[in-house]
């Protein structure tokens, strides 16, 4: 659960206040919401280091494919599908 | 080995082990504390390609293992308030307490629910408004973040039904207290690559001076791996013990500056139990006084629950790099992943079950012998 997963900041959704800013990162096509309050200098096209909601630094394309690619082969991906909709309390999977 | 044959740097793998053999001319212990990199090194057949005068062994680098029976136990007893909606992370809900797991409390009917994010956890509380959301915070350094964005933002939104159960545990105690063990075989330390993407690398120089040890940030890849092993064995066998960075590319000396202020704000540093090992001093993270309405611990007025472990799990002397899974006689017998019997066994980031789950367990009792 520790690993910071890349993926590609494809829109910037909204700002809260001058640090609370989100965006909607893609990790090989799963669209998450990601906080990008850390990440200030991130901008659409990046690619960001993301763990549990939040982007920690922005890395650059040729290293976050790769990892990725890595991340994916070793099954790594399943805590990106969980639990998408909090609000509605879906059945938890069990995988 | 399945997944190193389709990785595309097998060339590199190879060569770096080659290299690692044509320096190595002593017997070295090597520790990784993150069990990010232990399930790695274990998953991709790694131990079985480094030189025999080298040991890995595997530290207390995952939070959901090192989380005491205690807290989960608590978890559970407020996830049975009719009140409360309680989430975590999908691997947390599958950890066993002294008598369930939290997945089993929701199946008797307990409001359990598992999120991607702290942040939803927030979102769940301002949908939920006659409701308590309690979130269930483990983690290092890498998670503190998220997990104190998440009351930051409950706290701008005025929310009163957001609250965290924190088991937030830090990395350089735990490397001192395996160091200042007089019995400790480890020689050297791979630094976890994610937490100094946060913490940055400051903390470790006054660890390798004092205890002369090299530790190199590494990341969680075969070849980051190989590198950072390449690196320490090479400092080694010339009695260095300097703190250098293999992940440059993702960590910065300085850190994350965000990110610690945000951390700085919402936690301040506290004694932490470790399953398995026990009290560490100043290992952890508690919420600090000024968010205390967002502390669960305060909120429902939990009281401290003792609760023994198995005595006959080694579960410390593995995380301390004293033995490996395979000298603890239960391994794989009492002690399964269906049926854990102590903190490495409980994650597939543990050691115990990432050997369970990924070895060859002929080829490395043989190695252990
Ligand atoms: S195999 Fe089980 S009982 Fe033995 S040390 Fe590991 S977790 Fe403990």
């Amino acid at each position: 659960m520790c690993l910071a997963i890349p993926g590609k900041l494809i829109t910037i959704t909204g700002q809260l206040d001058e640090t609370f800013r989100f965006g909607k990162v893609s990790f090989g096509g799963i669209m998450k919401e990601v906080n990008l309050s850390m990440v200030p200098e991130a901008q659409v096209g990046d690619y960001v280091l993301v763990h549990v909601g939040v982007a920690i630094s922005v890395v650059d394309e040729e290293e976050a494919l790769k990892t990725f690619e890595y991340i994916k082969q070793i099954g790594e991906l399943n805590e990106l599908n969980e639990d998408e909709m909090p609000s509605t309390n879906q059945q938890l999977k069990q995988s | 080995m399945k997944y190193l044959s389709e990785y595309r740097d097998l060339t590199l793998v190879t060569e770096l082990v080659e290299d690692i053999k044509a320096i190595t001319t002593k017997s070295w212990t090597i520790m990784e504390v993150c069990g990010g990199q232990t399930h790695s090194l274990v998953k991709n057949g790694l131990l079985e390609m480094l030189p025999n005068e080298i040991t890995m062994v595997h530290g207390p680098g995952c939070p959901v293992c090192v989380t005491p029976i205690s807290i989960i136990d608590e978890a559970i007893m407020l996830s049975k308030k009719s009140e409360v909606i309680l989430c975590s992370f999908g691997d947390m809900l599958r950890v066993p307490g002294s008598d369930k797991s939290l997945l089993e409390a929701k199946s008797e009917g307990a409001d359990v629910r598992m999120v991607y994010s702290p942040l939803d956890a927030v979102r769940l509380a301002k949908d939920n408004p006659d409701r308590e959301v309690v979130f269930f915070a483990v983690g290092f350094e890498t998670t503190a973040p998220a997990n104190a964005l998440s009351v930051i933002q409950a706290n701008k939104s005025r929310l009163k039904n957001y609250s965290i159960l924190a088991s937030h545990v830090l990395v350089p105690p735990a490397m001192e207290a395996i160091l200042s063990d007089p019995e400790t075989t480890v020689n050297a330390f791979l630094a976890a690559g994610h937490v100094c993407a946060i913490m940055g690398i400051d903390e470790y120089y006054p660890i390798a001076e004092k205890y002369k040890v090299p530790i190199v940030v590494t990341g969680f890849e075969p070849v980051d791996l190989l590198q950072g092993i390449y690196m320490t064995v090479k400092q080694l066998e010339v009695g260095e013990s300097k703190v250098e960075n293999q992940y440059a590319r993702v960590v910065q000396r300085e850190g994350n500056l965000l990110a610690k202020d945000v951390i700085d704000k919402v936690f301040e540093v506290s004694d932490r139990d470790w399953r398995g090992i026990g009290t560490i001093p100043s290992s952890g993270w508690e919420v600090s006084n000024r968010f205390q309405q967002y502390n669960a611990r305060k909120k429902f007025h939990l009281q401290p629950i003792e609760v023994k472990e198995n005595q006959n799990c080694m579960a410390g002397e593995i995380m301390k790099g004293k033995k490996k899974p395979f000298d603890c006689p239960l391994f794989g017998k009492a002690c399964n992943p269906e049926h854990p019997q102590g903190a490495p066994m409980v994650s597939s980031e543990g050691s115990c079950a990432a050997y369970y789950h990924y070895s060859n367990s002929n080829n490395m009792v043989a190695e252990n012998n």
